[in-house]
């Protein structure tokens, strides 16, 4: 599955959906099939502030654990429930029912720094 | 037989005639001197000590012997030991503090603990090999939930009080970081001790105060700690603290007694959110301390902050239930420094003893048991408040405090000791005594005389008398417990000493063990466990001594350890040595305590640096973190080495605040390298400490010493190098060898003990028991005996050329990665599967489970390389064995190539659906392209004994997504 080009990357490999004032994040194809079969996903409260650059939850797979990193800051508005019961959605809809958080950002201007799509496929090699 | 190469080894003529010809070296080491001879031709060498010079870097070479004796004959050893364990004078116990006498039933004494097909097998990482003990770990799991009234427990921890510390950090790590932790006085001494020791090292402040002063002003307080019933007897109703504990955002931890719980309140219903403790009474022998099984419950949304293996029901590719490992993503080994407990090896076979001592007894056997008890100690109450003594608790389960009237304590301890019996000393005035299983009237009859015997004016009751009209206390109201447990019918239908043996024995037949064929486990050392070795273990004489019993009733193990301390030292060329720590994490957290404190010492507590090569073992910056450390990686280079350049720069850079290093030698790669001076110079150079990782001391013992190359400390896994055995995933001992320097600084002795030997004020216990897994000691004293210095040299340049000759056998069938500067590895070495997965789509776990059709275990996989399995063979593996384990993976590898030629299919073939159980080879229904002789028996050696595994493949995500951690019912 290619990498979607409307939105933007973290390079570790989250990614950042503008839909005029919410921010969506959540993870590329290319880090669920790293992670293999994603079995949990925490993730934070409504109306927990994110910081840029800073862990906003934690996915972990039969084999490894990795913290999720927020490109952005702003207050998380809206979390996908559905994860806790169906974590694989991570693995086979990850673009779309995959979804983690849905943020408001408090710097919209953070977006701008994060990767598009050709330098995120450049820099995670594929 | 008449070509001279297949004549037998001949007689070694240097030894005297009129020595032992029982002697053991020859027994411990698989291949002879023919094979050695044999082997040595197949890498183009003909001595041991040329393949010795082509591995080990001659700059750290040892150049004499170890200063240790001759080998010796297993029979007069054992004589000897015998002797050194009369020296033991074994009381009766009732000193209690969470140690209780108890009676090890005879069908679990002779059929598990003493059985090797229950404690020589590895970790149950492979889980379709080891269905068996998965099964007994869960009814171990289910055991806990149900006593504890809490619905999530782990199978096991190391003892109660580091339980009780890992609790600690789990309710800072649940309340996001508070750092007070209040631990009431009434908790065991040794539990208290405990956890100062780890709240120091992880900078929480654990206050100690009796309960009613605790104080939850501010909100930074995590957890509180009370203990059930309190260690002096009492049960006390803690409805209000905990009330307080919760309203204050707190949780609530309690140390309990798991017998007491039969018939006492269960903690989850009184608000715990943590249950800890010693399982220790159902059917394990004291032991002197250890090893038994701590445990561990909580509530279910804490699961992923609990530590510990958890054993999880999943299913396999049939759709059968299936047990494994679940929630790995939570171990040290996968988080590394993110961990917040360091502990991998748990106390399996203990656990396995302790779960089945409730499927014996079923939960009326074991309120029986508990009545017993607590009706005796209400019979021992009367009689000395007859005699007219103070009998300070009213409610009690087994234990009683008492004030003797017009005598002082010590004359009451004393007139028990002359009578054979040890009561707790609480203080000048006051005496403990706690009754256990074993306890008969007899018995209380004798404590009574004790008491009465410096007022020779009072009549003793006769407790046989008042026995006839006694009745029973009851347990008052708020604490007895209504609700029902062990109700599943594991715990009800193996009460017949038949049923338990059969049960027993089929559990049994799902493991894989060293009974069956070698443990090929890179970094794990699954080497013989000896029976001569194992022997002394369950001898009363070690088994029945309670660890805090008085210095005069234990000088044979304290002959034992000064010995076996003297030669660990000799090995490692340290200069002290601590037993304490009862696992390699415990020696890992224990020995960077002594590098802590020593910088403080020096006024340098800022040393809190500790470097860790990427290639080292989880379990490294996890302890690191856990003692206090901030994690510094260092990189390797492409051969596996530390990356010189960078450790000097990360040294330079850290060079203010260095504390240590911590490495692996020879190397998680199993190279020997050798740089490995340097690499001490340089981090000593910049004010550091080198902690060196002894997994991998097998490859060391006689051939050069941690001490000698630049080490400062090592740990020693005693379950690896010294033949204690894996038990199945536990008990491991991890005692640390330290240079003079550090010596004032090992872990002190709980218990108020004068001190045996060396120790250290600075630094607090870290283990329960003074002296740790003291009865599993023997086994490394006996191996280390037997073999001498000639015998353990032996030993090791044997383990290097078992993994030399495999890893030639091999060379031309997979890519063997990372070999030291002359081509040769250590004692174990790498294999790559990467490369299959293109061409063949075969996954280095495909092969793990194809070999289980052949027969073995796996060697580690994806470990510390992913894609690769990392052998070592150990020196006990005999030409034969090591010869078949070859055959099964050159085998395998011509699978692949049938796959790459499309002779197989990609999908359908052997490897992608192993392992093949016994009831999908003889279905009716056989889907595959392939045969289903090809599918159970790919090997002509399976046509005289094949191990069948139980289940298919398990489903790993299905377990994790699924989370059931106790026995599921029967018609699942």
């Amino acid at each position: 599955m290619s990498v979607p080009g409307d939105r933007k990357y973290l390079q570790s490999h989250e990614w950042h959906k503008l839909d005029g004032p919410v921010v969506t994040i959540g993870i590329t194809q290319i880090a669920a099939d790293e992670l293999t079969d994603v079995t949990f996903v925490a993730l934070p409260k409504v109306g927990t502030k994110l910081s840029a650059g800073k862990s906003f939850g934690e996915i972990e797979s039969v084999k490894a654990t990795s913290d999720l990193i927020s490109g952005i800051s702003g207050e998380v508005i809206e979390v996908n429930d559905q994860l806790t019961a169906n974590p694989a959605l991570v693995n086979t809809d990850p673009y779309t029912a995959g979804w983690m958080v849905k943020v408001k950002p408090s710097s919209p201007d953070e977006m701008a720094a994060l990767l598009d799509v050709t330098a995120y496929e450049k820099s995670s090699g594929h | 037989m008449t070509s001279p190469a297949n004549q037998p080894a001949k007689v070694d003529f240097s030894q005297n005639v009129l020595d032992a010809s029982d002697t053991f070296v020859d027994r411990h080491i698989g291949p002879d001197d023919l094979d050695v001879k044999l082997m040595l031709a197949e890498l183009g060498l003909s001595s041991l000590e040329e393949l010795v010079e082509q591995t080990v870097p001659s700059g750290i070479r040892l150049t004499e012997n170890l200063k240790l004796g001759r080998p010796r004959g297993e029979f007069e050893l054992l004589r000897e030991l015998k002797g050194i364990a009369s020296k033991n004078r074994i009381l009766r116990s009732m000193i209690g503090m969470g140690y209780s006498d108890t009676i090890t039933p005879p069908v679990i004494l002779r059929n598990v603990m003493e059985n090797p097909g229950w404690y020589t097998q590895y970790t149950p990482y492979q889980a379709e090999i080891s269905q068996g003990r998965l099964e007994a770990l869960l009814n171990f799991q289910t055991m806990i939930c149900d006593l504890t009234g809490l619905p999530l427990a782990n199978a096991s921890m190391l003892d109660e009080a580091t339980a009780a510390a890992e609790a600690m950090s789990m309710a800072n790590a649940v309340t996001g970081g508070r750092r007070q932790f209040l631990v009431s006085s009434d908790c065991h001494p040794q539990t208290i001790a405990v956890v100062q020791t780890r709240a120091k090292s992880l900078g929480l402040d654990a206050k100690v105060s009796a309960t009613s002063d605790f104080a939850f002003e501010g909100s930074d307080v995590c957890g509180v700690l009370l203990q059930y019933p309190a260690t002096d007897g009492r049960i006390v109703d803690h409805s209000e603290v905990i009330a307080k504990a919760h309203a204050a955002g707190a949780l609530v931890v309690m140390a309990a007694d798991l017998l007491a719980l039969t018939i006492l309140k269960a903690p989850g219903e009184l608000g715990a959110d943590i249950a800890v403790g010693s399982a220790q009474r159902f059917g394990v022998p004291m032991g002197f301390g250890g090893p038994h099984a701590g445990f561990m419950a909580t509530r279910t949304e804490h699961a992923r902050k609990m530590p510990g293996r958890l054993i999880g029901v999943s299913r396999d590719v049939h759709g059968r239930p299936a047990l494994r490992l679940t929630l790995q993503t939570r171990e040290q080994h996968i988080r590394r420094e993110k961990a917040t407990s360091n502990i991998c090896t748990a106390q399996v076979v203990l656990a396995v003893m302790a779960g089945l001592y409730a499927c014996y007894h079923g939960p009326e056997g074991l309120k029986r048991i508990a009545r017993r008890i607590h009706a005796m100690t209400g019979l021992l109450a009367d009689g000395l408040k007859r005699l007219g003594h103070d009998v300070l608790n009213d409610t009690f389960f087994d234990t009683l405090r008492i004030r003797p009237t017009d005598t002082a304590a010590d004359a009451v301890i004393g007139a028990a000791l002359a009578r054979g019996i040890n009561l707790r000393r609480f203080d000048d005035q006051t005496v403990g005594i706690t009754l256990d299983e074993t306890t008969t009237l007899a018995d209380a009859q004798t404590v009574l005389e004790a008491f009465a015997q410096p007022a020779p004016g009072i009549s003793i009751a006769s407790l046989s008398q008042a026995a006839e009209h006694f009745v029973a206390p009851e347990i008052a109201a708020p604490f007895l417990r209504t609700s029902a447990y062990l109700t599943h019918p594991v715990f009800n239908q193996y009460h017949a000493e038949h049923e338990l043996l059969r049960y027993i024995f089929r559990l049994m037949s799902r493991d894989l063990s060293l009974c069956h064929s070698m443990i090929p486990l890179g970094s794990c050392t699954m080497k013989l466990n000896g029976t001569t070795e194992m022997i002394p273990v369950t001898w009363p004489e070690f088994g029945r001594m309670h660890p805090f019993a008085p210095p005069e009733q234990w000088k044979g193990y304290a002959e034992l350890f000064s010995q076996l301390e003297k030669w660990l030292a000799e090995i490692t060329g340290f200069s002290a040595v601590s037993l304490q720590p009862n696992a390699g994490s415990q020696g890992e957290y224990a020995g960077l305590l002594a590098i802590g404190a020593w910088h403080e010492s020096r006024a340098q507590a800022n040393r809190n640096i500790c470097l860790i090569p990427t290639s080292a073992h989880g379990t490294n910056p996890a302890s690191a973190v856990i003692a206090g450390f901030e994690v510094v990686a260092v990189a390797c280079d492409e051969k596996g080495n530390v990356d010189l350049a960078d450790l000097h720069a990360k040294a330079q850079q850290h060079a203010a605040n260095l504390g240590a290093l911590m490495v692996t030698y020879p190397s998680t790669h199993g190279v020997f390298e050798s740089s490995i001076k340097d690499i001490c110079r340089i981090v000593h150079e910049a004010g550091g400490q080198v902690y060196m990782d002894g997994a991998n001391m097998n490859a060391q013992v006689g051939l050069c010493r941690p001490g000698d190359i630049g080490a400062d400390v090592c740990h020693l896994n005693l379950h690896k190098t010294f033949c204690i055995p894996h038990g199945g995933g536990g008990p491991g001992v991890g005692p640390i060898g330290v240079a003079a320097h550090l010596a004032p600084f090992l872990p002190s002795r709980t218990g108020g003990q004068r001190a045996r030997g060396l120790t250290g004020a600075q630094v607090g216990p870290v283990s329960a028991a003074p002296d740790g897994s003291a009865a599993i000691l023997p086994i490394s004293w006996v191996y280390i005996a037997l073999m001498g210095a000639s015998g353990l040299r032996r030993a090791t340049q044997v383990a290097i050329l078992n993994a030399n000759y495999m890893a030639k056998r091999l060379e031309s069938h997979y890519p063997v990665l990372f070999r030291g500067e002359n081509g040769r590895c250590a004692h174990e070495f790498i294999v790559d599967c990467r490369s299959f997965e293109t061409s063949a789509d075969v996954k280095v776990e495909d092969i793990a489970k194809r070999l289980m059709d052949y027969g073995f275990h796996a060697p580690t996989m994806s470990w510390p390389v992913p894609g690769t399995l990392m052998i070592e063979p150990t020196e006990s593996e005999s030409r034969v064995e090591l010869d078949r384990l070859c055959d099964a993976l050159i085998s395998i590898r011509n699978e692949i190539a049938q796959i790459e030629q499309g002779k197989l299919d990609r999908q359908d073939n052997p490897l992608k659906h192993a392992p093949h159980t016994a009831a999908a080879v003889t279905s009716d229904r056989w889907p595959h392209a392939y045969s289903r002789e090809l599918a159970a028996y790919p090997a002509a050696h399976l046509r005289d004994y094949k191990f069948w595994p139980s289940v298919g493949r398990i489903d790993n995500p299905f377990g994790d997504r699924n989370l059931v951690c106790t026995c599921p019912p029967m018609t699942a």
